[in-house]
């Protein structure tokens, strides 16, 4: 497409302004973390709010980590998504494996099942599955091994309800029914075992969709909080989002603390991203593709 | 003979392999997908509480009559001896109680234990005024407000992020970094979103700063002290946060749509506007279709910026469906009454998704 200069000098002139929307609440968290709160109410009323001015401490970090247990937290949450992650792509791949490769009883209803279930939202289920996560069954090690009652305040109960997901399951087979059926068709031939092609064939072949779902996984769990927040009043278990709510009961009078507390959150999934940002995008865009 | 029995034995090891493939998802969504919905159906039915030493009793559809309930009463105006209506000293017309219909021995079942939602058509000459009750007037209420936040989140959401990824679509230096500039925000927590945008609508908050520096004699204003403005910031923040994230959906789609299209239709003398009429609007009728539904789904199920910033304040302004929800499931411990409205809400997703779903239908073959 032919463009004039004017039409292209507006176009960067909208985007820059668009960026600064986009950035200047970030930038203004950034900056507050390592202002006292004084001096941080004080910079809101004029353009230092946004800019690296006056006394500069790392006072606001330190009383965070006074304050929680922020490593248990991290721990916590770092743990949580990265189970969730991988018990995922296990899962979904092989359920996904199945339906895109192979017949089977069975799998039209299991199919359609998955397929209704890519427009239920996870709040409709929220306390219902809080009934249901008080009368789960689970065990106990300690003085000797007997089996106890609810999951409340514990890691499955923020693992395995998010383990299998429709939508996981929805791309991989999408993806697995773009490889070649001859490869399989020539590994049965060979004796290869189902399983074996899965392992073998498939997964070796699947490396951008294994990103994909666990970049979509790992994202929405990190953020996770209305199921966390019902399901875990034990410190122990708490996750880094969770941890926020400590700063609420004297909330207004630590702003710099909170603000300091929010960059902690967001700084390691920034990093993260710009790390693999190439491979982040394209993992974004293709979920849409063929919806 | 031989043959078909070696077909259905390879057919009888591939079920069982898909099986055993499957088996662990398949439990898995059976137990915490399943299992949910009926229980949300069934638990609907009764008076279930979250920690209770008493069994739970079925109540029958009563959940569901005070969810749906609702009931038009005209109240009549109090009168003096002389016949005379009542005027208070604001010059209001003074009515009858709404208690003599709406206490629990009330003589009109229908009215008892309602609430008021809101009057209507008042006839001060002949001393009338219409009241519309409601068993649960806060379902109605975040009905409203849920409604009101999807029909304008969607529409926005979805178009600004098409004319974003037009933007970084285009060829021009820089683009990675605005790409990643715009995704940011996709990124961070919509905790961490909530807190920030709180500060930021404070009356001593960013906002008004950045207002007072356009126009210097405008009054600081607590946007989230007024039922007015409320909702609409939470909008502009919800917006902000996920806005990138359909951006790049929409990119994904239109770098699919082949390079030789264009071509094509500069060739045939199509402009700019000819364009993207003709070539990528219908190239993005999958994109449109994923966008749609699942900015859709997200909308209808606004929480976490309520729960943080708002708690449905002020005024029951920004209560949303899935926050009575919680409230009444989690912090009332009312499992029962909270599963019916959970049902009453996914019907609705269903609804909403259906109505989608055939409006869409010829566009995404």
């Amino acid at each position: 497409m032919k463009r004039s200069r004017l039409s292209l000098g507006f176009s960067l002139l909208s985007m820059s302004g668009l960026s600064i929307f986009f950035i200047f609440p970030l930038v203004f968290m950034v900056m507050s973390s390592f202002k006292s709160n004084d001096s941080l109410l004080q910079d809101v009323s004029s353009v230092r709010a946004f800019l690296p001015v006056g006394h500069l401490s790392l006072d606001n970090y330190w009383e965070v980590f006074n304050r929680v247990p922020f490593g248990r937290f991290l721990f916590n949450s770092l743990f949580v998504s990265t189970a969730t992650v991988v018990l995922g792509l296990f899962l979904n791949s092989m359920i996904g494996f199945a339906i895109a490769k192979m017949e089977w009883r069975g799998k039209k209803m299991v199919l359609s099942i998955i397929l209704a279930l890519l427009i239920l939202p996870f709040d409709v289920l929220a306390i219902p599955m809080l009934y249901l996560a008080a009368k789960l069954p689970w065990f106990s090690f300690t003085g000797g091994f007997h089996f106890t009652q609810g999951w409340f305040n514990s890691y499955q109960i923020q693992i395995l309800p998010f383990a299998a997901s429709a939508f996981s399951i929805f791309l991989f087979v999408q993806y697995f029914k773009g490889l070649p059926k001859e490869l399989d068709e020539a590994a049965l031939v060979d004796g290869a075992s189902w399983f074996r092609i899965y392992r073998s064939i498939a997964v070796p072949l699947s490396g951008p969709v294994f990103g994909t779902v666990a970049i979509l996984t790992f994202l929405p769990m990190w953020n996770m909080y209305l199921w966390p927040a019902i399901t875990i009043q034990d410190e122990k278990y708490r996750s880094i989002m969770l941890g926020l709510q400590y700063f609420y009961v004297n909330f207004g009078t630590s702003w710099g603390q909170i603000m300091a507390y929010l960059t902690l959150l967001t700084i390691p999934i920034v990093i993260l991203f710009l790390s693999m940002q190439r491979f982040f995008v394209t993992s974004v865009a293709s979920s849409g593709i063929k919806g | 003979m031989l043959q078909s029995n070696v077909v259905t034995h390879r057919k009888k090891k591939e079920t069982r392999a898909a099986w055993l493939l499957s088996l662990p998802a398949v439990l898995l969504i059976l137990l915490f997908s399943i299992v949910p919905i009926f229980l949300a159906l069934t638990l609907g039915f009764t008076d279930a509480r979250l920690v209770s030493p008493e069994p739970a009793k079925s109540v029958g559809f009563s959940n569901f009559k005070t969810i749906l309930g609702i009931g038009v009463l005209t109240l009549k105006a109090e009168r003096d001896d002389s016949g005379a209506i009542k005027i208070d000293e604001k010059n209001n017309v003074v009515y009858e109680s709404l208690r003599n219909y709406t206490k629990i021995n009330s003589e009109s079942p229908r009215f008892r234990s309602k609430s008021e939602l809101f009057r209507f058509g008042e006839n001060r000459k002949a001393g009338t005024v219409k009241v519309v009750l409601a068993g649960d007037p806060l379902f109605w209420k975040s009905l409203k407000n849920t409604l009101f936040f999807a029909l304008i989140v969607v529409p926005v959401q979805g178009g600004f992020g098409l004319l974003l990824a037009l933007m970084v679509n285009q060829k021009l230096r820089g683009r990675n970094f605005f790409r990643t500039v715009y995704f940011i925000p996709a990124l961070t927590s919509m905790v961490v979103v909530s807190m920030l945008w709180t500060f930021i609508y404070q009356k001593n908050g960013l906002l008004n700063t950045i207002i007072k520096q356009v126009m210097p004699g405008f009054q600081s204003f607590a946007w989230l002290e007024n039922p007015k403005t409320t909702m609409p910031a939470i909008i502009v923040l919800s917006i902000w946060q996920a806005v990138g994230f359909h951006m790049i959906i929409w990119l994904g789609g239109l770098q699919t749509i082949p390079a030789e299209l264009y071509e094509a239709a500069t060739v045939d003398g199509a402009g700019f506007r000819k364009q993207f009429r003709y070539v990528t609007i219908p190239g993005l009728r999958h994109t449109f279709v994923f966008v749609l539904v699942t900015i859709t789904i997200a909308a209808l199920g606004l929480f976490t910026q309520i729960a943080i910033i708002t708690q449905g304040g002020p005024l029951d302004s920004t209560t949303t469906l899935v926050y009575q929800v919680v409230l009444n499931g989690y912090a009332k411990q009312q499992i029962g009454y909270a599963s019916a409205f959970s049902f009453v809400f996914f019907a609705l997703v269903l609804l909403i998704s259906l109505i989608q779903r055939s409006a869409t239908k010829r566009l995404d073959q």
